[in-house]
């Protein structure tokens, strides 16, 4: 129960809380890359300083006083060729400032008085390479994780229950045709063919969907087909047969609601085991692209910058792994009770 | 037993030559090829690479020649490696992968199965309880995840051990390699120890054991030995996947097995190369999936009928 609590509540804050962070998972602030996780408020002193120096130097204006007066900043800025005003959009543009207000002009217009309010921005995790809010970028790529994990499940889900489900309804020769076809499967390295249709055919969310599908629907079709197996010749299925209904209306009406118990078992561990599949691909590269992230993006982007900034690695993978944790433990749990022979 | 064999490996041409098939086309069917470099080469070079290497045929006369070739035990040259042919290629990345894997696979198996029957033992003790919550964690920890964590602990924090390399399979090098390929598999394999054994020590042979006064210790050795077969059913696949390669810890580590090939090949349209690496893969997980049967076979009486 408790895994479950934990999945609801990832899934929650990744669906409404980007909305809630203040921050464009986009939204890059040059000035405060690669902060560390913390409550304190930004622009701190320690980046308020290079910030406000870069951007005099872009405006070509010396800065020749900074007073700070509660949640605003009164700049006194200089140039012997005279302070352009236009310059000052500079300032709103650093996305560290609201609109600056002219309180002053001094020396004909070589030296300006400005008061700039400072927004007050709050990076629960930090900030990545670009200076972007990692929490809300962990919470928008949870969204493209989670969504490809449920829709890939989904669809294996649909086939292997229909296929297996078919193949032990039916029987016999078909039953024997289809699945060595499953068995044939089976063998091929399906993940160096994920690989080779994502390497060749540009990566593509949509590819990757189809390509996970592929390799997942087995494990189903073969619980399903044993289950149908050993339903196919209880009584209330000989009854619906003797009713006269047609195969399709049996194995849909009488036999797949019946293999519903293992069914959701093996969906339920079927699911981490898609999302790690995405965040490996995505990990190599080949799976979710820029300027879209998924888990296994931003994990990438840690491993590379794990010495300067470990904060970017611990970030999504807690997330991840939170995730997969809380899945497996549903998944076991689900089959402790489902299982008739349980203690 | 003979003739099981031959029975399953004449099972397996149809799936290698499906294999061989459906890789052969579809990496054809892809755009770009092995000499689209960045500066493009000039169009008579070109076409006398082309002609050299017999890409200028139709597709289905290279495919022919291709499988002729196989069946001579011959590879092929591989296309990006110059001068090296794809069995060069195999015999050098290979012992560094199988080195990794063969230890992976001990070490998994080795703690696995142990700690699966500790718990099996002393069911809803300390060990089961942390078991079940231990086994869901390391399905849980992707590899690329806990190879840079182990890299900063043991690397650069504690410095005891080299970042990554491969020294000619220094005893150092491996260490981390190896925990990051085995860690996942203990849970799996605990988690299966436990759940199979359970089940055997519930069955009425071991409760008339039991009942007989046999000593506890014998009881069990008996109850793993039927056990196991789901152990060593799931260990056939999972030996010809850790001894192939992992693509994520080869890349981390910087080790130089074939587990990179595989990317590497693809993106550089190295057919040959790609095409000899699925071919190793398919056919490991063919032997030893047959080797995994026999063992059964040797563990469970009733199953030897069948061979």
């Amino acid at each position: 129960m408790a895994s479950l609590a934990v999945l609801v509540l990832i899934a929650l804050a990744c669906l409404i809380g980007p909305a809630l962070t203040g921050h464009d998972p986009e939204r890059a602030y040059p000035d405060l890359r690669q902060l560390p996780a913390g409550l304190t408020t930004q622009p701190d002193a320690a980046h308020l300083g290079p910030a406000l120096e870069r951007l005099a130097f872009r405006m070509r204006a010396r800065l020749d006083a900074v007073a700070r007066d509660g949640d605003s900043l009164r700049l006194t800025l200089g140039s012997d060729a005279g302070v352009d005003r236009r310059s000052l959009v500079y300032l709103p543009r650093s996305a560290l400032f609201d609109a600056p207000e002219v309180v002053e002009e001094r020396d004909s217009g070589r030296s300006l008085i400005v008061a700039v309010p400072l927004r007050r921005l709050h990076f629960p995790l930090g900030t990545d390479i670009q200076g972007r809010d990692l929490l809300t970028r962990c919470l928008v790529a949870g969204r493209i994780s989670l969504a490809i994990g449920l829709v890939a499940s989904l669809a294996a889900l649909l086939i292997g229950v229909l296929y297996g489900a078919t193949a032990g309804f039916l029987g016999g020769a078909v039953d024997a045709v289809m699945m060595r076809f499953v068995d044939v499967l089976y063998a091929l390295p399906f993940v160096f063919f994920v690989i080779l249709l994502l390497v060749f055919f540009r990566p593509s969310v949509l590819l990757m969907l189809v390509a996970i599908t592929a390799v997942e629907w087995l494990d189903m079709a073969r619980v399903v087909r044993a289950q149908t197996m050993s339903l196919r010749t209880r009584d209330f299925v000989r009854a619906a047969y003797a009713l006269g209904l047609d195969a399709r209306r049996i194995i849909l009406r009488h036999i797949v609601p019946n293999t519903l118990g293992p069914v959701a078992v093996t969906a339920t561990l079927l699911v981490p085991q898609v999302i790690l599949l995405e965040s490996f691909l995505s990990f190599l590269g080949l799976g979710v692209q820029e300027p879209q992230a998924s888990w296994g993006v931003l994990i990438a982007e840690g491993a590379r910058s794990i010495e300067a900034a470990p904060h970017l690695l611990a970030a999504p993978a807690a997330f991840l792994i939170a995730t997969l944790v809380a899945l497996n433990l549903l998944g076991d749990g689900l089959a402790d009770a489902l299982d008739p022979r349980a203690e | 037993m003979i003739r099981f064999i031959l029975r399953r490996l004449a099972q397996a041409v149809p799936t290698l030559l499906a294999v061989i098939t459906v890789s052969f086309f579809l990496m054809r069917l892809a755009p770009g090829g092995p000499f689209d470099l960045e500066r493009p080469l000039a169009p008579a070079a070109m076409e006398n690479l082309r002609r050299v290497y017999g890409l200028d045929r139709p597709l289905i006369e290279q495919f022919g020649s291709y499988l002729a070739s196989l069946l001579q035990g011959d590879l092929g040259p591989s296309f990006s490696f110059r001068d090296m042919s794809v069995l060069d290629l195999i015999a050098r990345g290979l012992p560094v992968s199988a080195t990794l894997g063969a230890l992976a696979l001990a070490l998994a198996t080795g703690l696995g199965v142990s700690l699966g029957v500790a718990a099996a033992l002393g069911r809803g003790g300390v060990i089961d309880r942390l078991l079940g919550i231990g086994a869901a964690l390391t399905l849980s920890l992707p590899s690329f995840v806990v190879a840079p964590l182990l890299q900063i602990a043991f690397g650069l924090t504690l410095r005891w051990l080299p970042l990554g390399g491969w020294n000619d399979g220094a005893p150092s090098h491996l260490v981390l390699p190896v925990i990051t390929l085995a860690l996942p598999q203990i849970g799996a394999l605990a988690r299966l120890t436990r759940a199979s054994l359970a089940e055997v020590l519930r069955t009425q042979p071991v409760r008339t054991m039991r009942s007989l006064g046999l000593p506890p210790a014998r009881v069990t050795r008996h109850a793993l030995r039927g056990a196991l077969l789901p152990v060593v059913a799931y260990l056939g696949p999972l030996a010809a996947a850790l001894l192939t390669g992992s693509i994520v810890v080869e890349t981390i580590f910087g080790l130089p097995g074939i587990g990179r090939y595989f990317v590497e090949g693809a993106l550089n349209r190295d057919y040959t190369l790609v095409m000899g690496t699925v071919l190793l893969v398919a056919g490991l997980v063919i032997a030893l999936n047959i080797a995994a049967d026999l063992a059964c076979a040797w563990l469970d009486p009733r199953l030897r009928a069948r061979i």
